[in-house]
């Protein structure tokens, strides 16, 4: 049972994130609520990327002495934290958007309650 | 200069779109001119592109002269490049017949609109051309918010099935990005070529079989198969007509591009991802005669388009599942031929929400008296999803039967049929209604005919022309593009 954790816990941590994020979505009938559990399940994948990118005893990949330790073991990999910085990019830039249509929505029909809402826009 | 020409399909839509609301607020003439100017520029690399193609084989561009697996690579083959041809010909068709409709917007607010389109445009070409999975995930993030912004100008009610949208699209994605980071953990590449050479050794291990899952499952949502459709009717119903046009033809078909890629280049037909691949069948028959049958039972004609949209993508993922020879021909002729019959299906019945207001099936009556033109494109399309020959939408269902058939996989040639049937009434209702009901509507009887301005009338005449020439010339597609697009099987 402890191989399953000890060292992993990063991965726990990721996979509880976006089942929690996922569940979020599904399960509240709020609308900003159901964003914010959609940026819970993007910082999951986030979390999942850095992990598996990290390593013990290593350091970033900047050579600062040329002389001596150009081993590829005493640097972590920098490529998911590249990749991720897009990742954030791209999640910043869509809340940015839901955002947005949320405003319009409250502004409209006055609610981002989704019972609400469906009533409203019956009429 | 053509050297460079793979990455400056993306990057001239790109600036073009960065451009656009800056130029409008200068001078919105000027703003037209680049924005159509940008569309024909595009169109004309790409048929250069898959000229080339088609004469010397697959295309590797490295970008910044950084050879992969390092550096970001843009691919065009047989099939990109034809993915490429379609989205920028259906983008250039839009784009006239949006310039009719765009004149009542404010000057800023025009530009805005079509540099959002714009940066569609780019998003969706980036995806076909993207070598590594990375660079197709962020394609796919660009292509998705300018969607959004673009679906959400058609209102209230838009606004509310855009924010749901982005709320599955946004699963999707990440669905998707999180099976890349399996991958990536498992061979440490993101290439999509040097991904497949290091498959053997990782194929059948559990981490494997969770990312193609993963992925599948992400570009699925994008494509809105069913059970995983329920924002598309009401986004398709509400956005302004050309955004519903462009996004319903060519939208889910570069998602559906995308699967094909993963699955059947990245990571081979048989016994990668078996499994996945049955399952995702299966679901398809399901899809595709469900969603007929909701179809069916719709009163407004852009909905009833819309679930059309969620069945065909169901053959085509059958397509993808039964995966001989000619099914996946069908597939990749129902990609071309259900792009350019949907486009010509959204935009004649946009012209007629313009023109008349009208929107149910019940309201087309004696519509091809007002609007001739326009509805005989209509018909043609019409006839052509419910696969008459010798209209395109029949061969690509034959090829598709016959994959079926050959393959013993009879449950889905009957879905395949059973599905078409459900079409043939929906469809052939609205046309009896448009040519053999009585005018009804007093508003429509008053004036005779008032067809649609030239710039709406002539991309929608276009479509419907090149539904019958898809459908006569198909052998020469087939032989020239699809059978040089074909994964090794």
């Amino acid at each position: 049972m402890d191989q399953a954790f000890v060292g992993h816990s990063y991965y726990w941590l990721s996979a509880v994130l976006l089942l929690i994020g996922l569940h979020g979505i599904l399960a509240h009938t709020h609308l900003m609520r159901k964003l914010m559990a959609m940026n819970v399940m993007q910082v999951a994948v986030i979390i999942f990327f850095i992990a598996i990118s990290a390593k013990s005893e290593a350091t970033a990949p900047i050579a600062i002495d040329h002389g001596t330790s150009l081993t590829a073991e005493a640097y972590i990999n920098p490529l998911p934290h590249a990749l991720m910085l897009t990742a954030i990019v791209v999640s910043v830039s869509t809340t940015g958007v839901a955002l947005g249509l949320l405003i319009r929505i409250h502004r409209r029909y006055g609610t981002l309650e989704e019972s609400e809402l469906l009533e409203r826009m019956r009429e | 200069m053509t050297e460079h020409i793979p990455i400056l399909i993306v990057a001239i839509p790109m600036v073009t779109a960065i451009c656009l609301p800056l130029v409008a607020r200068l001078s919105p003439g000027a703003a037209r001119a680049v924005d159509i100017s940008g569309y024909i520029a595009v169109c004309v690399i790409t048929v250069m592109a898959l000229v080339r193609v088609l004469d010397t084989g697959p295309w590797h561009y490295e970008l910044g002269g950084w050879p992969p697996p390092w550096g970001i690579e843009y691919v065009v083959d047989p099939l990109s490049g034809g993915m490429a041809v379609l989205v920028a010909f259906m983008g250039l068709l839009v784009s006239v017949y949006a310039d009719s409709q765009r004149r009542q917007l404010p000057a800023w607010r025009s530009g805005v609109y079509d540099s959002l389109f714009m940066l569609l445009f780019s998003g969706l070409l980036g995806i076909i051309l993207a070598g590594d999975l990375f660079n197709l995930y962020v394609f796919l993030e660009i292509s998705s918010l300018a969607a959004y912004g673009l679906l959400s100008a058609g209102g209230n009610r838009a606004i509310v099935a855009t924010f749901r949208y982005l709320l599955l699209g946004t699963i999707a994605a990440t669905f998707y990005l999180l099976g890349v980071g399996y991958l990536y953990a498992l061979t440490g590449t993101l290439n999509m070529a040097d991904v497949t050479s290091q498959l053997p050794a990782i194929v059948g291990t559990a981490p494997f079989g969770v990312a193609v899952t993963l992925i599948v499952l992400g570009l699925a949502i994008k494509m809105a198969v069913f059970p995983l459709h329920a924002w598309q009717p009401d986004a398709y119903a509400y956005a302004p007509p050309p955004v519903t046009g462009f996004i319903a033809a060519v939208m889910s078909k570069v998602s559906a591009y995308a699967l094909l890629r993963v699955l059947f280049f990245v990571l081979g037909a048989e016994g990668a991802a078996g499994a996945v691949i049955d399952i995702m069948g299966w679901v398809a028959v399901v899809g595709a005669v469900a969603a007929s049958v909701m179809a069916v039972a719709q009163t407004d004609v852009r909905r009833m388009l819309a679930y059309s949209s969620v069945s065909q993508m169901g053959y085509i993922l059958i397509g993808f599942s039964i995966s001989n020879a000619h099914a996946l021909t069908g597939a990749l002729l129902l990609i071309v031929n259900h792009a350019v019959m949907k486009g010509c299906l959204f935009l004649a019945m946009g012209s007629v929400v313009w023109r008349t207001r009208a929107v149910t099936v019940d309201e087309l009556a004696g519509m091809s008296r007002r609007l001739p033109w326009t509805m005989a494109a209509f018909t043609v399309a019409a006839i052509s999803m419910v696969g008459f020959p010798p209209t395109a939408g029949f061969f690509s269902k034959w090829y598709l039967l016959q994959g079926a058939v050959e393959a013993d996989a009879w449950v889905f040639a009957v879905a395949l049929i059973v599905s078409s049937l459900l079409s043939a009434f929906y469809f052939l209702r609205a046309i009896e209604r448009i040519y053999f009901a009585p005018v009804q509507d007093t508003h429509v009887r008053r004036a005779r005919v008032f067809e649609v301005p030239v710039g709406m009338l002539v991309p929608v005449v276009v479509l419907g022309i090149t539904v019958l020439l898809l459908g006569l010339f198909n052998r020469a597609i087939v032989t020239g593009v699809i059978e040089a697009a074909l994964p090794e099987l």
